[in-house]
């Protein structure tokens, strides 16, 4: 097995166990979407479009008293070091499902009934960890696009390589270490909405690959909030008129 | 003047936590406020709200909106309301209980791509929009330029009492027709349009600052200096 962890405790990377990759989110990137965002979280580079509330095609997937929320997540061809082919393949089917239950708790979806609310996520470049950048990206969108919302969603992977618990795993973690176990989070309701686990983990181990991801979380929420705040508000001093 | 107290909100962000009345976009757990939009939350002794800063545009009955004819059928036209669902405006409301598809053809009073300025007169949960164009002033728009802006940042346009749509108009020498929906219709000089263009878009960017109605009049006046 590959060596991931250095005898001074950094990863492949050159990050701490606890660390995360370089954050950035920005909001309202697509002009003709109703909400978007693009965020980087180390090498992952995603665009998340919201579209809707909007009529409902083909109609009979409309529900009576709520919205119905569709998301597609999708890697673009040159996001990965070979070609993938664009059709959807299983994973990205399978990946647009967890998304979008993670998504849903948070939205207000009885809100606007009869009407569908569209979630696109286009992956222009992966580096592990995709799907959670993905869901951090969908909440700032979906809360760009105006839709109520009880809470943010924001989501971080924890997991183990060569021994040790670390979090936010890049792709090379996540193909050789032995656990990966990423989570998503209502920060504020303190809330879990989704949540996986490949891999084995120990019950220690558990406990506090689970803590760290959660503090990871919040520690992503905030970035959150900033990209919102800045968008909205400017620079200006958050808090008091 | 009651206290009001203001704040920048995001989703999910605890507004305050006591015995409140919770207004608007706001959700309660046990006695803590979260809000549900970005806005602006204001707390009061009548309650606790938030004003959105961006939003689609949801019908309410008795709204004056801005729309456009997208399609017809023996009974009535579909109208396109900057929103989620395609609003009706019934033939008979139109022509009068009398009406009748043999004989009257839908296409003389509004035919597709036309712009009118309608009411909304029945809309809940269950069904889609209903319009009416009975009214003073209501119809179909014949002249003028058109402008956009978000629909959460309607009433800040408008003003209080009116206050910021009068100056804008009283500046420009435009008649300002505001839908609720977030479209806006300018009739006027060419200069004075694109000055209240300017304006408007002003109004949208700045909507959440406090004292827009003077950084709007200062923006006018000293635009106005200039001509002169």
């Amino acid at each position: 097995m590959k060596e991931l962890i250095d005898e001074k405790g950094l990863r492949i990377d050159g990050r701490r166990v606890d660390e995360l990759r370089p954050l950035k989110i920005e909001v309202g990137v697509l002009k003709n979407a109703d909400g978007s965002s693009y965020i980087e979280m180390g090498k992952n580079k995603i665009v998340v479009a919201v579209y809707g509330p909007k009529e409902v095609h083909p109609k009979h997937q409309a529900l009576p008293d709520r919205s119905v929320l569709r998301c597609r997540y999708h890697m673009a061809p040159f996001s990965t070091d070979t070609r993938k082919p664009p059709q959807p393949s299983r994973r990205e089917i399978e990946i647009s499902k967890v998304i979008r239950e993670a998504l849903e708790p948070a939205l207000i979806l009885e809100e606007y009934p009869r009407t569908a609310i569209d979630v696109y996520l286009e992956v222009l470049q992966a580096d592990g960890g995709s799907r959670c950048a993905g869901i951090t990206a969908s909440a700032v969108a979906l809360a760009d696009a105006g839709i109520s919302m009880r809470d943010m969603v924001v989501a971080c992977a924890a997991g183990k390589t060569s021994g040790q618990v670390v979090i936010d795993l890049n792709d090379v973690e996540d193909k050789e270490g032995e656990a990966d176990m990423p989570i998503a989070i209502m920060p504020n309701l303190n809330q879990l909405t989704l949540f996986q686990l490949d891999g084995i983990l120990t019950p220690e181990e558990f406990e506090k690959a689970f803590e760290m991801a959660i503090n990871a979380c919040r520690t992503i929420y905030d970035a959150q909030r900033k990209a919102l705040m800045d968008k909205y508000f400017g620079k200006a001093e958050v808090g008091e008129e | 003047m009651p206290e009001v107290e203001r704040k920048y909100v995001t989703p999910g962000e605890l507004i305050a936590e006591g015995n409140y009345k919770s207004t608007s976009n706001v959700i309660r757990i046990r006695n803590k406020f979260y809000a549900t939009k970005v806005g602006l939350a204001e707390i009061s002794h009548e309650g606790i709200r938030v004003i959105p800063l961006t939003g689609p545009y949801i019908p309410r009955v008795d709204d004056l909106v801005i729309g456009k004819i997208v399609d017809f059928s023996a009974f009535s036209w579909e109208v396109d309301i900057n929103s989620c669902f395609f609003a009706y405006l019934s033939a008979q409301s139109v022509f009068g209980k009398e009406f009748s598809p043999d004989r009257e053809s839908l296409l003389k009073k509004f035919s597709i791509g036309d712009l009118i300025y309608a009411k909304v007169v029945a809309y809940d949960r269950t069904r889609n929009p209903l319009l009416s164009v009975s009214g003073p002033g209501l119809g179909r728009i014949p002249k003028g330029e058109v402008v956009r802006i978000s629909p959460a940042k309607v009433p800040r346009l408008i003003g209080k009492k009116g206050s910021m749509i009068k100056t804008i108009e009283s500046a420009t020498n435009c008649k300002l027709i505001i839908g609720q929906n977030g479209i806006i219709l300018m009739v006027g000089p060419p200069d004075g349009i694109l000055l209240a263009t300017q304006a408007i878009k002003m109004v949208e960017s700045e909507a959440h600052l406090a004292g827009l109605t003077k950084n709007i009049q200062s923006f006018l006046s000293k635009y106005k200096e200039e001509q002169s």
